[in-house]
């Protein structure tokens, strides 16, 4: 870095003499220490980097990030999220306790600022925003879980909470028996701190009904009270990153930093927006609306049942429909075709009803009609797993999510013996998989067995790499891959002649 | 009446005005003691004249004369009735009749208490004026982002479009009508919004017996109530909210909607999470087992159970019996966790067949207790029967209307185009006496209109048209339930007003 000149005075740390501007000249220099591992990132650092540190440091934030949101795409527990990170957060962001190493200034210096540049990079449009605060609050309740129990009690004291209250003993007493049904390991209640908020701020608790509730406030044991404070983290977060959006344009800035942010954000994009992009058909395939029943030994799964039951009922509901209907679009079928495989579909319902009630949505789904930005945008991009898994569980009569989640055991062997497996290890293994919540490896495990003979001609012919035979984790993947290998032949032609 | 004021007289067809709304409300106070004052003699005034039914004539006076409506001049105070519908016409008209509908509307639908309701106070707020309505057209288009300056234009605009379908739907940043000429529509965002629920009887398909689809009768109406009960009583007693008000939807179910100021305020996520406190019933058509709760189980839960457990003996057991046949027994058998224990029972029932399902239930614990299966887990087998009860009774939301604050939802006293059923509120204290086959038609208000002949001129000046059919006990109960939303909420305003006052010394 350049050395200044010590008679120039640097303009970020002159003296503001007018007092009508000094008000707004908040972010005046200021010295931080950092006494505490966790960082709320309440105030915005001013001392000096380099533009080389500005930038590998929110590389190296950003790679932490983007495999943390892939474990959220892969359905990892917090545990099993905690093991697979921990190299990685070894290597590029390293956060140590009071007591360990003598680094600790600069790791948290390293956070702080790179955090920052984060927020800038990722403020100006909703959907970033939403996706930085929601992995920066994965990581903040990660670090919060692994944190020292007396550092982690300092830090949140530090905060200065005023909305947590805790609960006074005779209130205690008196709700006794409510508290213990909401404690499951029994413990004593006249021990256990509880805290007193109003529902508002534990929502996620209040959902999986994990406290009990009472005239609006929400009795919450003092192990839960993480979870508050990650609330209170996203809450600030969200709130920030609103007010950073709005002085972005107000950013008065030369030409160093800019390419930079935009460099950033375009490398963090959505795994299942590349779908978006890529809705071309295998080569080769003839994606049409009388070919889908053949298609459909291609199918993964959910998509698989889908298909069975619109043939069974000659209907399905709405989210059946939504998901179905993306999917095919992800294979490559166009709108025209789509609409027409809708209608044969519902054949016991007249032309009129299919018009009123069903033309509007399909075409919605393809961006075809609605508002400016669904038609600017084509429309929606197919369900991931992910989504699949975890938005909108099917509830009664609907035929949508994920068959190895959503259905019971017997239905969902029923069900994969129907798509041809009938090895029983592999319907064991199904059947484990479901047990651990592992949904996606019983899918890839169903995968595996029903091409096992392709994959190993793959791998032998060298037809496909070792890269395109990852996990799967989008029901598009599972088409495309399942049909490349159906095809092999057609394939390892394409690939001569490209 | 509501109101004192000698202005407003909507007794005659002849003498409708296009008064604006706002001139007439009345200070909430009044409006429930002159109501208390006459509710007793309206009453009897209403049987004497239900008998009289079929006096029709001059019903429909001003009826043909569309145009008055769309344009905003007053129609002539004295334009004489032309071309009455005849009697017959009337009972055989269908409800989704424009003609019906417009004098329905133009006649019946409280659009005072309303705007009232909506805008939580006598002059126009943002409130009212950023709040969206959609209306579904005669031609089935669906019209969204409608707003009004005032209740009167709603009016209006209603009477004109005759629309067979009309949904309140979020208060937003800014007025919806603006929405297309804003630059920046991320700038329209909804800001707050009734928190509703929706319980429908087409959801219950798989575990009712009695009926199916669109139809429904008084035993699976139960259904309907012990879910208001479960659902009531968390909110008010979990949440603490005061103000829900319960609609029949018209036809098979019911919608609810919490009017709290803090309610209104709740986010997407809130919301959800509320949902999600009250959904229990999971997986969808192939997960067998609908019910996973914990145990302990949960307050709410157990309290739940509660209140559940004697709809389950009489609604479901008796009325419904859904494991009379061997097929439908065997549902029941899955759900049970000990498999020697299901032998026996099977064995049992195929021997005695015709069983009903209160004794099959009964058997259970009696075949249990003989020891039939040596490893019983007796308390495996309770927790399995507590979640046989609660599949069989515990509320099933449609969960979409609750989740998001921008949803739209059809507005109370709205008619079913079905069935011409009012959508009126439903008395939570008198739940059980709530028939749904006794919410007045569109068809039977209109007549009773005209059949009524209670008082002379000068009673009847300051009498509205609802005031005399058998709408009245329903509106009044909307009524009480604004003004007790409409007092919340002044204090609120008061008590800010004299923090502002404090602030200036």
């Amino acid at each position: 870095m350049l050395r200044h000149n010590h008679d120039r005075i640097d303009p970020k740390r002159r003296n503001v003499v007018d007092h009508r501007r000094k008000q707004f000249a908040t972010p005046q220099y200021k010295s931080v220490d950092y006494p505490y591992r966790l960082n709320f990132y309440a105030d915005a650092p001013t001392a000096d980097i380099t533009l080389e540190q500005f930038e590998q440091w929110a590389i190296d934030r950003l790679r932490v990030l983007a495999e943390l949101e892939a474990c959220s795409f892969r359905n990892k527990s917090p545990a099993e999220t905690a093991t697979h990170m921990k190299s990685i957060i070894d290597k590029y962001l390293p956060l140590d306790s009071n007591t360990s190493s003598s680094k600790i200034a600069l790791q948290r210096q390293k956070d702080h600022y790179s955090h920052f540049i984060l927020r800038l990079a990722f403020s100006s449009t909703e959907d970033l925003r939403r996706r930085f605060t929601r992995v920066e609050t994965m990581l903040f309740r990660m670090r919060l879980a692994s944190d020292d129990q007396n550092e982690r009690n300092s830090f949140i004291n530090s905060l200065n909470l005023d909305w947590c209250n805790s609960v006074s003993d005779e209130e205690k007493a008196e709700l006794a028996s409510e508290l213990a049904d909401v404690s499951p390991r029994r413990t004593n209640i006249e021990e256990e701190t509880w805290f007193k908020v109003d529902w508002e701020r534990v929502p996620d608790l209040v959902e999986s009904r994990r406290v009990f509730v009472k005239r609006g406030m929400a009795y919450v044991p003092g192990r839960e009270q993480s979870s508050m404070i990650t609330v209170e983290f996203q809450a600030r977060l969200e709130k920030q990153l609103e007010l950073t959006a709005r002085a972005l344009p107000r950013l008065d800035e030369d030409d160093r930093l800019t390419p930079i942010l935009n460099h950033l954000s375009k490398n963090f994009i959505t795994p299942d927006s590349a779908y978006m992009s890529g809705t071309s058909a295998p080569d080769g395939a003839q994606i049409s609306a009388a070919n889908i029943d053949n298609l459909s030994q291609h199918f993964p799964a959910c998509m698989s049942h889908l298909h069975r039951s619109l043939r069974r009922d000659a209907h399905l509901k709405h989210f059946g429909r939504l998901q179905y209907t993306l999917f095919l679009k992800g294979i490559g079928l166009s709108l025209e075709e789509c609409l027409m495989f809708w209608r044969q579909g519902f054949h016991k319902i007249t032309e009129e009803q299919f018009n009123k009630e069903y033309r509007y949505n399909v075409r919605h789904v393809y961006g075809d009609v609605g508002g400016d930005a669904n038609r600017r945008g084509g429309g929606y991009s197919p369900y991931s797993c992910q989504k699949i898994l975890t938005e909108h569980p099917p509830g009664p009569g609907e035929a949508h999510g994920c068959p190895y989640r959503h259905f019971s055991k017997d239905n969902l062997e029923a069900l994969v013996q129907a798509m041809g497996v009938s090895d029983s290890s592999v319907l064991k293994g199904i059947q484990e998989d479901k047990a651990k919540n592992q949904h996606h490896m019983a899918c890839n495990r169903v995968f595996e067995h029903l091409h096992q003979n392709e994959i190993k001609r793959a791998k032998a012919e060298e037809i496909l790499s070792s890269n395109q035979l990852v996990t799967i984790v989008h029901p598009n993947e599972y088409f495309k891959r399942s049909y490349l290998l159906k095809n092999l032949d057609s394939a390892a032609d394409v690939k001569m002649e490209g | 009446m509501p109101h004192s004021e000698p202005t407003d007289t909507m007794s005659s067809p002849q003498a409708i005005k296009d008064e604006p709304m706002e001139d007439n409300v009345a200070i909430p106070g009044d409006v429930a003691q002159v109501a208390n004052g006459n509710d007793v003699d309206m009453a009897e005034k209403e049987t004497d004249l239900a008998q009289d039914k079929t006096k029709l004539e001059e019903l429909f006076a001003d009826m043909d004369s569309d145009d008055e409506f769309s344009s905003s001049a007053k129609p002539p105070a004295s334009s004489p009735p032309v071309a009455p519908i005849s009697a017959g016409d009337l009972s055989q008209a269908k409800a989704s009749d424009p003609e019906i509908m417009r004098s329905f509307y133009q006649r019946l639908f409280p659009w005072r208490y309303l705007f009232q309701w909506l805008n939580h106070g006598p002059t126009p707020t943002n409130d009212w004026t950023h709040r969206e309505f959609a209306f579904t057209l005669q031609n089935d288009a669906y019209s969204r982002f409608q707003s009004y300056a005032n209740a009167d234009l709603l009016k209006k605009d209603v009477i004109r479009l005759v629309p067979t379908r009309f949904e309140i739907g979020a208060v937003y940043t800014t007025s919806p009508r603006d929405k297309k000429t804003l630059r920046n529509t991320s700038k329209f965002q909804p800001v707050g919004k009734e928190l509703c629920f929706d319980i429908d009887l087409t959801d219950y398909d798989e575990i009712r017996t009695c009926c199916a689809k669109t139809k429904i009768c008084n035993k699976c109406w139960q259904f309907i109530t012990m879910s208001i009960k479960v659902i009531d009583l968390a909110l008010r007693e979990d949440f603490g909210f005061k103000h829900i008000m319960w609609v029949y939807s018209g036809r098979r179910g019911a919608h609810a909607w919490v009017c709290d100021k803090r309610a209104r305020n709740l986010d997407n996520q809130k919301r959800k999470a509320i949902v999600g406190y009250l959904e229990l019933l999971s997986g969808g058509a192939q997960a067998v087992k609908k019910v996973n709760v914990r145990r302990p189980l949960h307050p709410h839960i157990s309290r739940s159970l509660e209140i559940l457990r004697g709809h389950f003996q009489e609604d479901i057991l008796d009325a419904q019996d859904p494991w009379s046949t061997d097929e439908q027994a065997k549902k029941l058998l899955q759900l049970l966790p000990d498999q020697t224990l299901n032998d026996s029972l099977k064995r049992k029932w195929d021997a005695a067949p015709g069983r009903t399902s209160t004794s099959k239930w009964a058997d259970i614990d009696a075949v249990a207790k003989t020891g039939a299966s040596k490893n019983l887990d007796s308390k495996a087998l309770l927790e399995a029967k507590q979640d046989i009860v609660l599949e069989y009774t515990y509320p099933r939301l449609d969960v979409l209307v609750s989740k998001r604050m921008d949803h739209l939802l059809k507005t109370p006293f709205a008619v079913h185009p079905g069935t011409g059923r009012v959508c009126v509120p439903i008395d939570v204290k008198n739940l059980e006496e709530f028939d749904p086959f006794e919410v007045p038609t569109v068809q039977l208000l209109l007549g009773e209109i005209d059949s009524w002949t209670g008082g002379n001129d000068e009673q009847s000046k300051g009498i509205a048209d609802w005031e005399k059919t058998s709408l009245k006990p329903y509106i009044d109960q909307f009524r009480l339930f604004i003004n007790g939303i409409i007092k919340d909420e002044k204090d609120v305003s008061v008590k800010r007003e004299r923090e502002d006052d404090s602030m200036e010394f």
